[in-house]
């Protein structure tokens, strides 16, 4: 019963286990051995963030710098706070740029997309965006058409 | 009436002793697995949970993999968005079918064989003569059947999941031409690493451990006559696709429900 043959095949066995384990993580999840890009965090306040996510994707056009941290509700301003990490090589978002929340397609993800400004001075780790704009909220432009309060 | 009542007494009774036995023995039989690592009986009973149960895990996750590339891209293509068809594929794989799929085809591959093979050594009296040769039969029957059980199902269950992907990239790109750069970061935006693929191997081990312990519990206590031994068996097939459905349930509202 007992052979190197059974040896064999279990070794084979467990080793393609395992490598399953890799593929799903590699090419799956697209998780990367190589460690974390550097990144550095902005921060931007919105009044409306919709159906914004942790992990939704930030870029500037259309090529993502980095993702989305963490949404809080600010107590004061009683605003959405998003934290975002940018990577660091991407260090020249000037001052006055604008954060947008913008959606992929009709129905599809939201992000936030970064409109770079003109200023000469740069964003640094913990700065806030000066100015922001919201989601487009569908609906509420329905009802403020319908109810014709423009 | 009061015969109905003693029936519902002694039914539960019985349930009840019958639980609390089959704890001690996943018990004494989970103590001897650390000395069994490596061990030759651990080698063969992994080959033939494991190894043998291979081609059908194979088989049934390629299919698999297909159907969703198929039904999926039926679906997802009057909203224009067939390539979302990778992360549909890979989440459903990784999340639920792999895991569970896996688990119901292992109870009754290797699960009732297990049942089958215990229960005629017990009437076959071949326990008996251990424990009178001064072996347990725990460690020298037991411990190495449910040590590989536990580790064949979570490593099947990627198996079946990295197939299954691999047949629905088949269908939705080399056959339905849904663009492959789309669906491979489609696939990879959607799928996290420890939310998805890890609790789906978490899922996978809890299941191999019921599934074993189920299955040679079952033989080990079994009625040791032909038509006990068929009993188990049908008992272990029931029991375990019972427990991998309902806990399935349990483990995925714990782990993706969102309250």
């Amino acid at each position: 019963m007992y052979s190197r043959k059974v040896e064999l095949a279990v070794g084979g066995f467990v080793l393609l286990g395992i490598g399953a384990l890799f593929l799903l993580a590699l090419e799956v999840s697209g998780l990367s051995l190589s460690p974390g890009k550097q990144t550095y965090t902005l921060i931007a306040e919105f009044d409306d963030v919709g159906g914004l996510r942790p992990r939704g994707k930030v870029s500037l056009a259309g090529v993502t710098i980095g993702q989305v941290t963490s949404i809080t509700l600010d107590r004061e301003s009683l605003k959405a706070r998003v934290e975002m990490a940018i990577d660091t090589e991407v260090d020249y978002i000037s001052t006055d740029s604008i954060a947008v929340i913008s959606t992929s397609g009709l129905l599809g993800d939201k992000y936030v997309d970064v409109s770079i400004g003109g200023d000469l001075e740069t964003l640094e780790n913990g700065d806030y965006f000066y100015s922001t704009q919201s989601a487009l909220n569908l609906e509420k432009l329905i009802s403020t058409f319908a109810t014709s309060q423009m | 009436m009061s015969l109905w009542l003693q029936q519902i007494g002694r039914q539960t009774l019985h349930r009840l002793a019958t639980l609390g036995r089959s704890a001690l023995f996943l018990a004494g039989g989970a103590l001897f697995i650390p000395r069994l690592i490596f061990s030759r009986l651990f080698i063969q009973q992994l080959f033939s949970t494991g190894v043998l149960s291979l081609l059908i895990i194979i088989v049934s996750g390629l299919f698999i993999g297909m159907v969703l590339g198929l039904q999926g891209y039926t679906i997802l293509v009057d909203y224009g968005s067939e390539q979302a068809i990778g992360q549909m594929i890979a989440l459903t794989l990784v999340r639920e079918l792999g895991p569970v799929v896996t688990a119901l085809l292992f109870a009754g591959r290797a699960g009732s064989a297990l049942t089958a093979e215990i229960g005629l050594m017990k009437a076959t009296e071949q326990l008996s003569s251990l424990e009178m040769m001064g072996v347990d039969p725990l460690r020298q029957v037991i411990a190495p059947r449910l040590i590989a059980g536990f580790l064949a199902l979570p490593l099947l269950a990627m198996i079946f999941s990295i197939v299954g992907i691999w047949g629905g990239k088949m269908v939705g790109v080399d056959w339905l031409g849904v663009y492959e750069g789309a669906f491979w970061s489609n696939m990879q935006s959607a799928v996290d690493f420890s939310d998805d693929v890890l609790n789906g191997v978490i899922k996978s081990i809890v299941f191999g451990v019921v599934c074993t312990w189920i299955a040679v519990f079952q033989g080990y206590d079994c009625v040791p006559t032909s038509e006990g031994i068929s009993a188990s068996t049908t008992r272990t097939v029931v029991y375990s696709s019972l427990a991998v459905l309902g806990l399935d349930f349990v483990l995925t509202a714990v782990m993706f429900g969102e309250f």
